[in-house]
């Protein structure tokens, strides 16, 4: 799976109230939060989007409530990839259970700018800006959490070891 | 060598004699928590696993807290669709409105989580737990649907950091203000996929309504989980309430941390945190004179029955400041007849303050206290991002009861002893 998009660059510490707000939770329906995603950090954000972008953000991204509306609304808003600095621990288990693909790469976040066009391979966590011409690699998930990611997140990743359990 | 309280009680869940920070380990849990805002994404995922049941129908509990009672149609479909899956499937620990409270003041005081627990919730404070010598921690909602089947869990085991508080607390200050003063020290994400240990002389002394207070606020600073370890004050709270037998758990002398860092409370103010993160605390003192529009009283950090006692000790006989808008909340149908009995709700009630049922409400902009554009509240609650409360022009300021009470009197962040003496 290559991933290809172009950038939309956010800051550090950006929260899941900003990345869609409590107000808009009396639903949980994908295409409705993705209406309101990152409306708090960055309004035109949903307008601005094309299917297949990137969000690429500072340290703590996802940081704050449990809220798995908030990687729903990010992956139905069509962004294929997060890259950060560091993930909030909640965001970063959900992302990998619901299959948002993400990545930590602290240099790619120093040196990608809003506009760059990036080709992301999330599997070996390569990275390369199209625009300038610049490679970078993220830090590889432990197989554990590549196992969960291969399978398209954690619920089929629990049917397959339910069905084994059975059949032992 | 030896272990952490945190470690231990992931080794044990494990099945494992021993763990180290870094592995990766499947858990038994005790509890599987959710609400009526995370529940119905967990429905969803659940009925894909395609089980007929969950692993344990005592062992989820769901509260319906959030959007409650419903505020709207919306919210008013996805908590029928929460009710009607606890008939389905028989969950015994459905709480509904009148009988319930906000999920992390109830389940301790229901008796459904004890010590030595491990504990997940489709709630990021569910950290709160920790103050009873318990593992726990937020997840998301396909967590939930996961351990709902298979009443498992996995978890990276943490390193720990140690937070050690010596000193006599003064007068006015609590467990509010010690983690927020933490929080201030290590920034939202010092303790980032971390156990926060606290232990120390202040924390021996500290009541278990203010160490829930501290443990609750664990997510604030990244942390993975917020943990006490248990003495005779757990022991008090929970004998006469536990549905089950609970554990006792200590860390072991030559346990291993990332880090200790100390703390001298006995000089320590009150804290508030300035907008838009609890990162951003000052002692109070530096806030005094910052005119406020609305005063939160409650929520999962602040709801319970000694945080209403030490607003409703400030504000007796003294009136709410004409400019202001107080909204008191307790976090139980229990706290909140236990509250009434006490003469407390009278005294909010006589000051010119409004009273709720419990809800977590305002806390997340849900509803009972909305902030319009530009303007400011100070909240005894756990988050100011921008949003948080309402308007994303809106600004949250964060604080003990103590400092809420007097700054509602005065109409302008206060300090305590401005009002009482």
């Amino acid at each position: 799976m290559i991933l290809k998009g172009k950038v939309h660059c956010f800051g550090d510490d950006v929260d899941t109230d900003a990345i869609i707000p409590a107000r808009h939770m009396t639903t949980s329906e994908p295409d409705e939060l993705a209406e309101h995603c990152m409306e708090d950090a960055e309004p035109e954000f949903v307008r601005k989007v094309n299917r297949g972008d990137l969000i690429v953000a500072g340290k703590n991204f996802g940081c704050g409530s449990s809220r798995e509306h908030a990687p729903i609304a990010i992956q139905a808003a069509g962004v294929s990839c997060v890259i950060a600095g560091s993930f909030a621990r909640i965001f970063y288990r959900n992302a990998i259970n619901i299959g948002l693909p993400i990545l930590e790469c602290e240099k790619a976040v120093r040196e990608v700018q809003s506009g760059d066009e990036l080709e992301v391979d999330p599997v070996a966590g390569s990275i390369r800006n199209l625009t300038r011409n610049q490679e970078y690699q993220a830090i590889p998930f432990p197989p554990f959490m590549q196992n969960i990611i291969e399978k398209g997140g954690l619920i089929n990743y629990v049917k397959e070891r339910m069905k084994q359990q059975c059949q032992e | 060598m030896g272990m952490t309280i945190t470690e231990k009680i992931l080794a044990h869940h494990a099945d494992r004699e021993q763990v180290e920070p870094g592995e990766l380990v499947n858990c038994r849990v005790d509890i599987v928590l959710g609400n009526d805002v995370t529940t119905p994404v967990a429905i969803r995922e659940f009925e894909k696993i395609g089980v007929e049941r969950v692993f344990d129908a005592e062992r989820v509990v769901i509260v319906p807290d959030h959007f409650t009672p419903n505020k709207d149609i919306n919210s008013a479909e996805q908590a029928r669709r929460v009710r009607e899956f606890a008939r389905q499937y028989g969950i015994i620990n459905y709480f509904e409105v009148g009988r319930m409270g906000i999920e992390h003041c109830l389940l301790p005081q229901e008796g459904l989580v004890v010590p030595g627990d491990l504990i997940i919730g489709a709630d990021s404070h569910t950290c709160t737990y920790g103050a009873l010598g318990a593992f726990a921690t937020g997840v998301g909602s396909t967590d939930m649907a996961a351990a709902m089947a298979t009443g498992e869990a996995w978890f990276k085991v943490p390193e720990t950091i140690k937070f050690v508080y010596y000193g006599e607390m003064p007068r006015w200050v609590g467990g509010k203000d010690l983690i927020l003063h933490t929080i201030g020290d290590i920034g939202v994400d010092g303790a980032r996929y971390m156990a926060m240990e606290f232990e120390g002389e202040a924390i021996r002394n500290l009541s278990m309504d203010n160490r829930f207070t501290m443990a609750n606020m664990a997510i604030e600073a990244g942390g993975k989980n917020g943990i006490f370890q248990p003495d005779e004050k757990t022991l008090d709270y929970v004998k006469d309430r536990a549905r089950r037998d609970y554990d006792f758990y200590q860390s072991d002398s030559d346990a291993c941390y990332h880090e200790v860092r100390e703390y001298d409370v006995s000089q320590l103010e009150p804290q508030v945190a300035f907008p838009h993160l609890p990162e951003n605390v000052r002692p109070v003192s530096e806030a005094e004179g910052i005119y406020i529009d609305q005063v939160v009283i409650g929520s999962c950090t602040n709801g319970r029955l000694e945080d209403l006692e030490m607003a409703a000790s400030i504000l007796r006989n003294k009136k709410v400041h004409r400019e202001l808008r107080v909204i008191v909340i307790p976090g139980t149908q229990e706290i909140y007849l236990e509250a009434l009995r006490r003469g407390l709700i009278e005294v909010f009630v006589e000051a010119g303050a409004v009273v709720s049922t419990p809800t977590c409400g305002p806390c997340l902009g849900g509803h009972m206290g909305i902030l319009a554009r530009g303007e400011k509240a100070l909240a005894t609650t756990n988050r100011n991002f921008v949003g948080r409360m309402g308007h994303p022009e809106s600004e949250v300021y964060l604080a003990s009861p103590a400092v809420a009470a007097a700054s509602a009197v005065l109409g302008r962040i206060a300090v305590p002893w401005e009002v009482v003496s």
